[in-house]
């Protein structure tokens, strides 16, 4: 049955691994299931302020945006790999586009790793609403926190 | 602060942030309470491979690093300063290829609070990438809180 595991896999890789900023911030995907967690590896290069030392506020709020825009893309996905459908797709899916993003900093970013994970309140045809949560050490003391709209991509 | 000093301070700022010398950004401007950032195009930062468009993140981190640097240049001369909200709009794609420049403004000061506004923009001026409202600590040096 791990065929259905490298299936989800390889949908997942296919959503994430084309985008180069991803890659910059070295951004990865834990899942669980349908159940995403994105992880921020650390790295001093994403450091805003030395003194501290803590993460960029910048970075974090990327890292709270690409979370919420590959968990929408995600949910597309999945119902397409998993609803008959099984093939999965050879080009990138088209991602959602941001249109607001308001993050909430809660105490500053320790020079270590973070994880996030999104939520998507509400999910039109057209708009999204996604709320989403970032943490390092205790899952329930969160460092950051944002929501944000989104356009969905049209079919045509 | 003299104009030759506060250039100084502007290009200590950006070259103690190490994100934003990864993302090469240098200072156009530096005022009283105002900063005007660039940010070169960057293969390293597309979002949307299909187009070579610049990822909402890095615009992100370029206009917050930007009110950062508009809060230090208050004539109140805060010590430091962290982001408390940052609220971004996007209204379109940057054109690829193109340098991005943010401008901040520090409208208003409290004795904790600096509230700013910010807009990015690419070689369209007329036409704003997206723009920012955030209020950011203030910490004024030296000051018994």
């Amino acid at each position: 049955m791990q065929v259905v595991k490298k299936r989800r896999d390889a949908a997942l890789a296919t959503l994430v691994a084309g985008v180069p900023y991803i890659r910059f911030l070295n951004i990865t995907f834990d899942r669980r299931g349908d159940e995403l967690t994105s992880v921020l590896n650390f790295d001093d290069q994403i450091i805003g302020n030395p003194t501290l030392p803590a993460i960029h506020g910048g970075v974090t709020a990327a890292f709270l945006e690409t979370t919420a825009i590959i968990q929408l893309g995600w949910q597309e996905l999945w119902q397409e790999i998993e609803g008959g459908d099984a093939s999965v797709p050879h080009s990138l899916p088209r991602l959602p586009k941001t249109i607001d993003f308001t993050v909430d900093y809660l105490r500053s970013g320790l020079p270590r790793d973070a994880y996030a994970r999104a939520r998507v309140n509400r999910s039109g045809r057209r708009y999204a609403s996604v709320h989403v949560e970032a943490w390092q050490d205790n899952r329930s003391r969160l460092f950051a926190q944002a929501t944000g709209h989104f356009l969905m991509p049209s079919d045509t | 602060m003299s104009d030759d000093l506060r250039a100084q301070v502007a290009r200590q700022f950006i070259e103690s942030i190490p994100h934003a010398r990864a993302l090469g950004m240098s200072f156009v401007e530096i005022g009283a309470g105002t900063a005007e950032l660039s940010m070169p195009y960057d293969k390293r930062l597309i979002g949307d491979p299909a187009t070579g468009v610049v990822h909402g993140g890095a615009i992100s981190t370029l206009m917050d690093t930007c009110s950062g640097a508009a809060v230090m240049a208050h004539p109140v001369n805060p010590g430091s300063t962290a982001t408390l909200d940052l609220r971004i709009d996007y209204m379109r794609a940057a054109t690829p290829g193109q340098t991005l420049v943010a401008r901040a403004e520090c409208y208003h000061v409290t004795r904790t609070v600096a509230f700013v506004r910010a807009v990015a923009m690419d070689d369209n001026r007329d036409n704003p990438v997206a723009t920012a409202t955030g209020a950011f600590t203030v910490e004024i040096a030296g000051a018994d809180v």
